[in-house]
């Protein structure tokens, strides 16, 4: 049995006329680490509370852990902890009030599950007595975390558990998430950060209410089909509208300091001779290498690719 | 059960730390005893009056000390023309003058028939009203005792009374309308607004997203209101009693019920504008614009509801504060029993179930 299942889900807002998740099926194992990645907009909150039973879906069926979303919701609500976006406790409820709070709301007690969140608890128990809306925003992160956990779900939804919090915060927070998982728990998580689609088992690229693939990240990056070449020069800026300018240019991305560059199969082939290539326009201080491809590079040539294929949904070059 | 205490602590926890909740909570019927027992009175003392005595004989003397000792009205004795009345009312602060003409004792001796004239600032029509009848009563009495009447052959005497209210005292009215406004704002705004406030921060998803029956959620938000409401009902009370000296004439155990009752029916309205809204101060709004301003209007203790067109009475049958305040003053001014409310309260109980009903149907287990 699958932990969750989505069969051809689809669902609008406005009567309608706004599309946020198009026709969209998947599988996630138990016992997996899952991410859904996509920029703002995306769908995955819809998704998430789709799957959570917060939301009805429009078509499409949707399972938790074997349970209809629709007729079950009860017994869904019963196995799974959630951590919304915009979650942000009570403020005015201390640390302790607030984890005490949700422990007896899910019908278990801080004692009885306090292995699973030991780890996280111990970091904030120093805090045991402040307010909620007193901690920093990795310190809020790490209670929500716990509040969600305390019940031992089965799935574990977490929908942009990292936005807002500092890079330190965030490397923790992937750890915990390591950890819980050799616990057996499924979880499903979402953000629209791509650096942290590589910490996940298997990733769902998503955009428009598509699932654009579906996938370990290494195959993902692996199934990239052309060369990519990181290219630097002393004005970035020019050198980004000579190369969207040449034939001999497929794509070409602003990336921090360098530019991610793709060609087309046309006379270049390898990094030197794109750099003499560069060279020619003019350019100095020329850098280029031949280097591997990351889950962003992936995810935009996979939305451009679906861009031609559906010309309706606009994309922005970055 | 356990969850149940353990939301409504919660929710006491709110409240207590929240200064804004507690000023609303406690401030307003506070504010609102004082400002009507003290500030809103529509009973007149203290009117400024010029008495212009052109005969000073001893009647007139004898009348002007009537009305200095009434003790309604601040009087200045000047004799001053009718051209120089006019000025001085111009000038602002005359609420009204007496003028007595030169042979006014002699007329009275000897016509058995004397004339006093009143002029009132009529652009103040209801004290100017009052006034001439505060006047008129001295006049009227000052007549009787000194005899002068005998020589008609025959009089009317009239006796009245104010039943209830024997002194007149205006706080009477209005305690059972600001227990009715209090309680509705309270409930109603405060209710509404707490658990829409679980919609804005996010909570309700994970509340919903629980194994906590979402109707226990109305139930559990319900509760700590439901006993501060009656905290306040008791303040109000105590200030009535021992502030405007307000005695309560009626069952106390059964005033209890039916404000317990009046309560409730608020708190459905509140429960049920926040299932129609997602934001504090839409929540705010409704409670505050849409159930102050016609529980005001509506209710009767401010304006009479028997001089209003027809169907603007069919729109207070639908207030339930107006029904509240029928409750209130007959247990608490007239003392009456429940034999003589029961119509009301059966009004009250039939839209406090049909309020419920229709919030807990309303309320969403799931979002939008």
């Amino acid at each position: 049995m699958k932990a969750v299942t989505l069969k051809n889900i689809v669902k609008t807002y406005d009567e309608g006329k706004v599309l946020a998740v198009d026709d969209i099926s998947l599988e996630i194992d138990k016992g997996e680490l899952f991410g859904l990645i996509g920029p703002d907009g995306a769908g995955k909150t819809s998704i998430f509370r789709i799957l959570t039973t917060l939301l009805l879906a429009d078509k499409g069926t949707a399972s938790v852990d074997g349970f209809d979303v629709v007729k079950d919701y009860v017994s869904i609500r019963e196995r799974i902890g959630y951590m919304p976006g915009k979650f942000s406790l009570y403020q005015d409820l201390t640390v302790k009030e607030n984890l005490h709070f949700f422990a007896t709301l899910f019908d278990t007690t801080i004692q009885e599950n306090y292995e699973l969140i030991k780890d996280i608890y111990d970091q904030i128990k120093p805090f045991n007595n402040r307010r909620a809306g007193k901690l920093s925003g990795g310190m809020k992160q790490k209670l929500a975390l716990c509040c969600a956990l305390i019940h031992k779900p089965e799935v574990l939804f977490l929908d942009e558990p990292t936005t807002g919090v500092d890079a330190v915060s965030r490397r923790e927070f992937w750890e915990m998430l390591k950890r819980l998982k050799q616990q057996g728990i499924t979880i499903l998580v979402s953000t629209p950060y791509m650096d942290e689609a590589i910490l996940c088992e298997r990733i769902a690229l998503i955009q428009h209410g598509r699932l654009m693939s579906v996938d370990t990240p290494q195959n993902i990056i692996a199934a990239y089909p052309v060369k990519l070449y990181a290219v630097k020069a002393d004005n970035l800026y020019t050198l980004l509208s000579d190369l969207r300018k040449s034939e001999q240019v497929e794509s070409s991305f602003a990336f921090g300091e360098y530019l991610h560059v793709t060609l087309t199969s046309g006379d270049i082939s390898n990094a030197s001779e794109l750099k003499k290539h560069i060279a020619a326009q003019g350019h100095t201080n020329i850098e280029v290498e031949e280097m591997a491809p990351t889950i962003e590079d992936s995810f935009i040539r996979l939305t451009n690719e679906n861009q031609n294929r559906n010309p309706l949904h606009k994309f922005n070059n970055r | 059960m356990k969850q149940l205490m353990v939301f409504v602590r919660k929710e006491f926890y709110h409240v207590f730390r929240d200064t804004r909740t507690l000023l609303i909570m406690f401030g307003i019927p506070i504010a609102q005893i004082l400002l009507f027992g003290f500030a809103l009175t529509s009973d007149v003392k203290n009117a400024e009056i010029i008495v212009a005595d052109h005969a000073q004989d001893i009647n007139t003397k004898q009348i002007t000390d009537k009305i200095e000792a009434s003790g309604y009205f601040l009087v200045k004795k000047a004799n001053i023309s009718t051209r120089g009345i006019e000025t001085a009312f111009r000038k602002g602060g005359l609420k009204c003058a007496v003028i007595f003409p030169s042979r006014f004792g002699a007329d009275l001796l000897h016509n058995g028939k004397a004339q006093v004239q009143i002029i009132a600032d009529g652009s103040d029509p209801n004290t100017a009203k009052t006034l001439i009848n505060y006047l008129t009563a001295i006049l009227m009495d000052y007549q009787q005792q000194s005899g002068t009447a005998s020589a008609l052959p025959y009089s009317i005497v009239t006796e009245t009374r104010m039943l209830y209210n024997e002194n007149a005292n205006g706080s009477l009215n209005f305690v059972p309308g600001v227990l009715a406004l209090v309680l509705m704002i309270v409930c109603t705004a405060l209710t509404s607004v707490a658990v829409v406030r679980e919609k804005e921060s996010g909570t309700m998803e994970i509340l919903l997203v629980s194994p906590f029956k979402p109707v226990m959620v109305l139930i559990a938000k319900a509760i700590p209101f439901l006993a501060m409401s009656i905290a306040n009902f008791t303040l109000i009370l105590l200030l009535s009693v021992y502030v405007l000296n307000i005695s309560i004439q009626g069952s106390l155990l059964l005033l209890y019920i039916e404000s317990i009752l009046f309560i409730i029916t608020c708190l459905s309205l509140g429960l049920l504008i926040s299932n129609t809204t997602n934001s504090q101060q839409t929540a705010l709004l409704i409670s505050m614009m849409g159930m102050m301003m016609p529980t005001l209007i509506f209710t009767g203790f401010m304006f009479p509801l028997e001089n209003m067109p027809w169907i603007f009475q069919m729109v207070a049958n639908i207030i339930p504060a107006r029904w509240y305040f029928l409750i209130v003053k007959a247990i608490m001014l007239k003392g009456l029993g429940f034999a003589y409310v029961w119509k009301e309260t059966l009004v009250l109980a039939g839209m406090t179930v049909l309020l419920l009903t229709i919030a807990l149907k309303n309320f969403k287990t799931r979002l939008s």
